[in-house]
């Protein structure tokens, strides 16, 4: 099965945080109440009504004195999804693949708040959530509406400079491995796909992956 | 913008300097990284390392107020280092001209300066004439009079390290920037600017945008594919309604708003029409009447006639020398000047400079009318903040209007182009659209002057025709706008009926016979349909000029002072940027700045740059308030004693008001810090539209301050805590933001911390948000636009409270 892909350039990323709303928009999420903690980022993280987050790291830099990274996440959908192993062992099949390849997490995830805990654990980058209106997991779904309609998702269609595209598994990956070969000679050499055997959101950084968001 | 937005693609260096484009015009960034993935270069230039300097090659700091300063020295690395397209600046500019023996330049001032009126007579900064009235030329640069040698003079005393003394850019930076741009002055080479307020909002405001206008004019720039002067504008449709006569100083389509003195037509016509001696100039200009007499047409209809001059007695007119824009209007209310006010679609309590002011001048109003979507600051302003509501006497009305989305009608974006909307969705009940309320409105007042009124002529000859039954209609409007012949008529060869659409405005006459709202949108709606409603994508030259798309002004010329684009053949200066093409006797490629033969054609050419009465882009601006040349003038308030470039510390001629609100105070150890303020991607204007929005506000709560960690640990400040941010106007309170964005600089010597607010919060709502950062900002302004200078003030920021959760 090829199914979707995202690719996601974050050399192009401006933080517009177009993502993040089209997300909730689409998905017509509640906002919570926050506070301005010191930071452009907001939520702090992603949680039951926040399934895509901008985030943004600054650090000083020999070249222009800073750098400022901006990395949109959410689920990866990964080809061997972690959680939905842990998950089968509680519930079988309550988190399923459907065939674009997204992981979606089914009614059926109702009611195992006790494993929330360990399900998030099982995620690489602890992307599921608990959300108290829902009562189960959430997490990214890919659209699946709207893919299934032949559309884009939410957060790829509102991106404004090709940071966030969303396609067909071999067109992500050439777009991949292009942009991979431009910015490698625009950054002397620097550049990577982060993850690129194993999930669906293929990321392309120019820096230690540290720098971009917090790693376990 | 001389351009337009997709054109940013076709630049070689974009320098954005005076704008957080990703931050504010996001979608911009889509062109400016397309002209990166071809290998242009991207600078940043700002106080502070922002969300565009993030995607930057190059990124320079500089103080609040300095721009001028940054680029003079620019402009002295391309003069010294002959780095300027010297063909173009000889032919296209007016580098070559002779400047009168009258002319000076001594210690920050130009000759002819008032000090009792503060103000200058510009007539000791005009040009040497010949016999014929021509302006004297030596196209080799040389004469020590020419304009290009008193620049190179004026500009030689920008040498690097003064510069980097006043900006607080170290001197490797400014080079790292300076360097990059200059190589635009290549032929195949285009460079770019992207502006917006960070520009405008000075008390040096004009003479920013000129200085960099002037780099672009010697560089070899301007009418060409990737370069330009590129305004971004604040608002989706603010360069429409400046097309359409918002500020005080002009009526449509830049025609001057009449003076006392105008006492006639005749009058009129003689004073705002521009001359010319020189054949070869086309002086567009020239055709003002036409203009102005079709203008009278679309407001007074068949009551404008020949005998009584068109109705030219009937438009109102401001007196000689005095200004009326939002700084003099709050002035003037403040002191308790004015009965009634429509604010209309704005947020004056939160949006303009002063906001105290505002607030207690709108405290001084018999009545007040404010039209707008939500509730607001402005709407209820007196029960805000330290406001006593029992003791303001304004009557309050707020009428609920359609959003933007909810009304069919055109704008017309920082490029130029008017695109026409359909209603994308149904208004709430009980809102009426502007123009229904407008519509209603007039129609009450002409009904009360019916029976009585002084002056009743302007008002009861209105022309209405295009109104049906009470109701606004954008399609009679727009046509109207574009314009009608009045009675059968022949022009240029082609005979037209009485109501037939106008083609373009070179059909437009001064006789009557035709009308036109607005002649530089006269070509906008013909009998071929609306213009602006298309939506082909051809794009011919590949270039991206998309001439079907939409329609822009002016004859959906998309690159003005696109002759210049090409060299005295008519062949563009380098093939890779071919927009347009003298060839086989005619033009090819975008609509040409007048159909004319190139320069090399002596017989029957005309100079590329039609709008200036010599036919050539002015270098040397002699109608500007504050001097022919850019110079550096320090802030009104500012951290340093003095200007390094001369004795004058402020812009000379700059507005200073003088009620108890205009406190203001500079090199005050009181308030210590560079204060700037500016926008948030999250927020439009002062918020009004998006503090309402949960997903919005989720993603910014609440105002805060960015500063350095350096001064934070100076102030004993931490990232999060609650901070009061005050000035000698007023305060607010502010989360800190501690960043290593923002950082010290060394400026004559001493070190000067900065700090910047967004101005899109305000009390009204949400509670814990904060209010607006103009409370803090000072009513000064730019002398030529008297917009506020809003981006360069003077701070204190003190710690509050405790870190937040």
């Amino acid at each position: 099965m090829a199914g979707k892909f995202f690719f996601i350039d974050t050399t192009r990323c401006t933080a517009c945080r177009g993502c993040q709303i089209a997300c909730k928009q689409y998905k017509k999420h509640s906002a919570s109440k926050t506070k301005q903690y010191g930071s452009y980022q907001n939520p702090l993280d992603l949680d039951g009504n926040t399934f895509r987050l901008v985030r943004f790291s600054e650090h000083p830099s020999k070249e222009n004195s800073m750098v400022w990274y901006f990395f949109t996440e959410a689920c990866r959908h990964c080809l061997k999804p972690p959680c939905k192993k842990k998950v089968d062992q509680i519930k079988k099949d309550a988190i399923i693949v459907n065939e674009f390849g997204a992981v979606l997490y089914t009614e059926k995830m109702k009611g195992l708040e006790k494993s929330s805990k360990a399900i998030k654990q099982a995620c690489p980058w602890s992307i599921p959530n608990w959300s108290k209106e829902e009562k189960q997991m959430v997490k990214c779904n890919m659209c699946y509406d709207r893919v299934e309609a032949g559309l884009p998702t939410a957060c790829a269609k509102a991106c404004p400079t090709g940071a966030l595209n969303f396609g067909d598994e071999a067109d992500m990956k050439k777009l991949a491995q292009e942009r991979l070969a431009a910015v490698k000679k625009k950054f002397g050499g620097r550049g990577e796909i982060l993850d690129l055997e194993d999930v669906r959101a293929l990321y392309l950084i120019i820096d230690e992956q540290a720098k971009y968001r917090p790693v376990a | 913008m001389t351009n337009h937005w997709i054109d940013i693609r076709n630049s070689d260096c974009i320098l954005i300097m005076g704008s957080n484009a990703a931050e504010n015009h996001p979608i911009s960034m889509k062109w400016v990284g397309k002209a990166m993935d071809k290998g242009a270069t991207l600078i940043s230039v700002d106080p502070r390392f922002t969300r565009t300097s993030s995607k930057a090659d190059i990124y320079a700091p500089l103080r609040s107020g300095t721009d001028i300063a940054f680029l003079g020295g620019m402009m002295n690395y391309i003069l010294s280092n002959n780095k300027f397209h010297k063909e173009y600046a000889a032919n296209y500019t007016n580098a070559s001209f002779i400047v009168g023996s009258e002319f000076d330049f001594k210690d920050g001032l130009f000759a002819g300066y008032d000090p009792k009126k503060k103000k200058y007579d510009k007539s000791k900064w005009a040009f040497e004439k010949d016999g014929n009235g021509v302006p004297k030329r030596d196209l080799t640069l040389k004469d020590p009079r020419c304009v290009f040698q008193l620049m190179k003079k004026h500009y030689s005393r920008y040498t690097p390290k003064t510069v980097s003394s006043i900006t607080g850019t170290p001197e490797k930076d400014l080079k790292k920037v300076w360097e990059p741009y200059a190589k635009t002055g290549a032929a195949d080479k285009t460079g770019t600017i992207m502006y917006a307020m960070g520009w405008t909002q000075h008390t040096v405001g004009v003479q920013n945008i000129r200085m960099m206008a002037m780099i672009q004019l010697l560089l070899g720039n301007m009418g060409r594919p990737g370069g330009g002067v590129n305004a971004l504008r604040g608002e989706s449709n603010v360069q429409g309604s400046t097309d359409h006569c918002l500020l005080f100083h002009i009526l449509p389509g830049y025609l001057k708003t009449p003076r006392a003195s105008n006492d006639s037509l005749a009058a009129y016509n003689k004073k705002w029409t521009p001359k010319t001696s020189d054949p070869l100039s086309a002086n567009w200009w020239g055709n003002t009447p036409k203009y102005s007499v079709s203008f009278l047409k679309s407001m007074f209809g068949e009551a404008a006639t020949q005998e009584n001059n068109f109705g030219y007695s009937w438009l109102p007119k401001i007196d000689d020398g005095k200004t009326y824009s939002w700084l003099d209007i709050f002035d003037e209310m403040y002191q308790g000047k004015f009965k009634g006010f429509f604010a209309w679609g704005q947020n004056p309590a939160c949006s303009g400079a002063n906001s105290n002011k505002t607030r207690q001048a709108m405290a001084k109003l018999d009545w007040m009318v404010n039209v707008n979507i939500f509730d607001n600051e402005t709407a209820s302003f007196w029960k805000g903040p330290g406001m006593k509501p029992d003791e303001i006497k304004t009557e309050v009305f707020f009428l609920p209007c359609y959003t933007s989305v909810e009304k069919e009608g055109s704008i017309t974006n920082s490029g130029r182009w008017m695109q026409w909307r359909y209603a994308a969705s149904k208004p709430p009940r009980g809102c009426k659209s502007d123009g229904d309320i407008m519509v209603e409105l007039f129609e009450k007042v002409r009904e009360l002057y019916e029976t009585d009124g002084k002056f009743p002529e302007p008002i009861k000859n209105m022309r209405w025709d295009y109104v049906k039954d009470g109701k606004f209609d954008a399609h009679a409007i727009a046509k109207l706008v574009n314009g009608y012949f009045e009675k059968d008529a022949t022009v240029k060869g082609k005979s037209f009926k009485k109501g037939t659409l106008v083609p373009s405005f070179a059909y437009l006459l001064d006789d009557g016979s035709t009308s036109s709202g607005n002649w530089l949108y006269c070509n906008s709606y013909t009998e071929k349909g609306n213009m602006a409603a298309r939506r082909e994508k051809k794009d011919p030259t590949g270039m991206g000029l998309y001439p079907e798309w939409s329609w822009c002004w002016p004859v959906n010329r998309r690159i003005i002072y696109n002759r210049a684009s090409v060299d005295l053949n008519g062949k563009p200066w380098s093939a890779n940027k071919n927009i347009l093409e003298y060839k086989d006797g005619k033009w090819v490629g975008d609509v040409p700045d007048g159909g004319w033969p190139p320069m090399s054609n002596k017989e029957k050419t005309k100079r590329p740059f039609i709008m200036k009465p010599d036919g050539v882009a002015s270098v040397f601006g002699p109608g500007r308030a504050d001097g022919p040349l850019p110079e550096h003038y320090e802030p009104l308030e500012c951290p340093v004693p003095k200007n390094l470039m001369s004795s004058q510390r402020m812009n000379p001629v700059a507005p200073v008001y003088g009620t108890e609100a205009d406190a203001h105070l500079s090199c005050d150890p009181r308030f210590p810090f560079v204060g700037t303020t500016y926008r948030v991607t999250e927020h439009w204007q002062t918020g009004i539209l998006t503090r309402w929005q949960p997903w919005l506000l989720e993603t910014q709560p609440q105002l805060f301050v960015e500063m350095s960690n350096e001064l934070a640990k100076l102030k004993g400040i931490n990232n999060g805590d609650m901070c009061k941010v005050s000035s000698a106007r007023g305060k607010v309170e502010a989360v800190a933001m501690v960043t290593g964005r923002f950082k010290p600089m060394t400026v004559q010597g001493l070190t000067v911390h900065q700090v910047g607010l967004p101005w899109c919060f305000g009390w009204i709502y949400p509670k814990d948000g904060g209010d607006s950062a103009n409370l803090l900002t000072p009513s000064t302004g730019d002398p030529n636009t008297r917009i506020p200078e809003t981006k360069a003030f003077m701070v204190n920021v003190e710690k509050l409270g405790k870190r937040r959760a």
